[in-house]
């Protein structure tokens, strides 16, 4: 039997020089003349050890990293083919405690398969919760859904279940599933984790959606940042086409349903659902009033599921396994499972899935190893760009949506950035603003004008220039838009701007 | 409609062909143009607005709306740094200072040789590994000021390689 190499085909990877990695294996098995076969897998998310391969010895899956293209030679020289003993060997990957401690219902078979082998999604459990949707239904999925508890993992935490029901619900000719799979905050990159390493895991939540709801029709709206992603998605997307997993009378069924991936033009706000049904239909990504909702009247005015990535991707599990196999994880009234992005100045980054309820402390020190830079972390910003800034005095908080509105921050999509004690706190609120500013639709006001007043009172605090009114306008502005604002990027942009102030004011000279 | 300047500029009948009878199809085409000639020239927004039924003041809408398309030739080089705060945790201002007086432009300038484009970006989603920048459709992590240049003088020997 062949010796198998499996290098990892992940956006992370490459940036970190896995590309060079492969090049230089090519060659020295070239030049050696041995048989060896080498595999690209997705990423395991331990991106603090990228590039990371792994060797089949046994049926167990040997890691080396990070392996840098000067360490090809050395590594065939050891025999890694066989396991042999290597300065970088990790040892079997399943036995790393940044892996064992997790709870990988969604990405368990990220890293150790080729994201693009139908086969091998098979044989590690895929299609088995569309197998069982074909068999029992929409109205049982949608109980199935409904009872695991799920809420939407883009970040607002709807009730995934409720919302495939008020389209369910609607009676008309053409409905949608839309994935949004525009992944745009900082600190998140688990919609691209899945899209690059396990595609059809997304895809075959989609069709179950589809199935669900009684849509034939989906889109995928992805961001231009991912072009790996689109790679790679556009290729399981035809793979899937040429199996009849896809298109008409999906596997001998009745079920049509067929997906289309539309690519986004770089607006973060193209996130908000709203706005990237606007963007869909080929608009200006400006936000719609709601209601309707989008379930009752979304893209093309047709009722329309909009989901994100992971969202959809925790969908086969639940249908596989029962909604009450999926609600047993987790806590209160956040259930299941939440991949965790550790971002930022972490030592050990990457992508860490656990059942709600964990605290940030585990996280960032228990899996994260603490900051990069080896200085005290100070702070964290959790849920991307208008999540707020919470003190190393709240890190025992638990990580639930609820316990996080109740200290005044936001889970959202499960990102973690981490700052070291020289971040400057006024600096980062400032930059809060000026993004606001930036990536406004510029449809209502108070968003549209009052980040940029915001931006210019913070440089005015900065500056000292009548510190105690330009505070007191900035709270009064902050109220504003956040009460007023049309959508979330105006209402919590004052979020990590207030949360700055509040926790930090030493930086802002007060 | 004269559509002697599109001619010039190369942008094939066949993408409009290709996009008319697709819903929503204003984005895709001018990914598909933006794809064949590096940008999307104001000459081309009538004919892009008669082959979608579409007035052009909408076209010129959705193309000053999104950060992505461009109106004016990019370079050869197309660098995208990111602002985001992933990688302003590590220092991503000091790379981005570096960049912007290394290659004497600021934020969406073209080098006046015409290699080097600058533009920023707000996450590449490579937020475990920061700071990040993207190079045409390569990404690179952990890039520090040094990293930067020993990067951009590869690229400049696989250039002179390629003739």
């Amino acid at each position: 039997m062949n010796k198998t190499v499996y290098i990892p085909k992940d956006f992370s990877a490459s940036a970190m020089g896995v590309d060079k990695v492969l090049a230089e294996f090519y060659k020295e098995i070239n030049k050696r003349q041995i048989e060896v076969e080498i595999i690209r897998t997705g990423s395991f998310g331990i991106c603090w050890l990228e590039p990371l391969i792994t060797i089949d010895v046994n049926g167990v899956r040997i890691a080396y990293g990070p392996v840098e293209e000067s360490d090809v030679a050395s590594l065939l020289d050891a025999n890694i083919l066989s396991g042999g003993e290597h300065p970088l060997k990790i040892g079997p990957v399943s036995d790393i405690d940044y892996i064992k401690n997790q709870e990988r219902l969604i990405f368990h078979r990220a890293g150790f398969t080729d994201p693009l082998s139908i086969s091998d999604y098979q044989q590690h459990g895929g299609f088995k919760g569309l197998q069982r949707a074909l068999e029992i239904g929409s109205k049982a999925i949608l109980d199935e859904v409904i009872n695991s508890g799920l809420r939407g993992r883009g970040g607002a935490a709807f009730p995934t279940g409720i919302k495939w029901k008020t389209v369910y619900d609607t009676d008309v000719d053409q409905k949608f599933i839309v994935c949004n799979a525009d992944e745009g905050d900082s600190g998140t990159f688990s919609d691209r984790m899945v899209m690059e390493s396990d595609p059809y895991l997304l895809l075959e939540g989609m069709i179950i959606a589809g199935i669900a709801v009684g849509a034939t029709m989906a889109y995928i709206y992805l961001r231009v940042e991912y072009p790996l992603s689109a790679e790679v998605l556009g290729n399981a997307v035809q793979l899937l086409y040429e199996k009849g997993m896809l298109g008409k009378n999906i596997l001998g069924s009745d079920i049509c349903f067929d997906v289309e991936i539309r690519i986004g033009a770089g607006a973060y706000i193209c996130g908000e659902e709203t706005s990237l049904l606007e963007s869909l239909e080929g608009k200006r990504g400006e936000v719609r009033f709601k209601p309707p909702l989008p379930a009752i009247k979304g893209l093309f005015n047709k009722p329309t599921v909009v989901n994100n990535v992971v969202t959809l991707a925790s969908v086969p599990v639940i249908l596989e396994k029962g909604g009450a196999y999926y609600k047993d994880y987790g806590m209160g009234r956040s259930r299941g499972t939440l991949p965790f992005q550790l971002a930022g100045n972490i030592k050990q980054g990457g992508l860490v899935e656990k059942a709600f309820g964990l605290s940030l402390n585990e996280i960032l020190y228990d899996f994260g190893g603490g900051s990069a830079s080896g200085r005290p972390i100070r702070t964290v910003q959790v849920g991307g760009p208008l999540g707020a800034y919470i003190p190393e005095s709240q890190f025992d908080t638990l990580l639930d949506y609820e316990t996080f509105a109740q200290i005044g921050a936001m889970l959202g999509h499960g990102g973690i950035v981490v700052f070291d004690e020289t971040v400057n706190m006024a600096n980062m609120a400032r930059y809060a603003m000026e993004f606001c500013a930036i990536e406004s639709c510029g449809k209502c006001t108070p968003c549209r004008i009052g980040s940029t007043r915001g931006t210019e009172i913070i440089d005015k605090i900065l500056s000292g220039e009548n510190t105690e009114l330009n505070l007191n306008l900035l709270d009064d502005l902050s109220t504003t838009m956040r009460d007023a604002s049309l959508c979330a990027m105006g209402g919590l942009t004052p979020y990590p701007v207030m949360s700055a102030i509040k926790h930090f004011p030493e930086d802002f000279n007060i | 409609m004269d559509d002697k300047p599109l001619n010039a500029l190369k942008i094939p009948q066949k993408l409009f062909d290709e996009y008319q009878n697709l819903p929503g199809a204003l984005l895709p085409l001018l990914h598909a143009v933006q794809g064949a000639i590096g940008y999307i020239p104001d000459d081309a927004v009538p004919e892009i607005a008669k082959n979608l039924n579409l007035s052009r003041a909408e076209v010129h809408g959705v193309i000053s709306f999104y950060h992505y398309f461009r109106t004016s030739p990019p370079g050869r080089v197309r660098i995208q740094l990111c602002r985001a705060e992933a990688c302003q945790a590590m220092d991503s201002a000091s790379l981005e200072q570096h960049v912007k007086s290394s290659l004497n432009i600021d934020y969406h300038q073209t080098t006046a040789d015409g290699t080097y484009s600058l533009e920023p970006v707000y996450c590449l989603g490579n937020c475990a590994c920061t700071p990040s920048i993207m190079i045409n459709d390569q990404i690179y992590g952990q890039v520090s000021p040094q990293s930067f240049d020993n990067i951009l003088s590869d690229l400049t020997i696989v250039e002179k390689d390629q003739g």
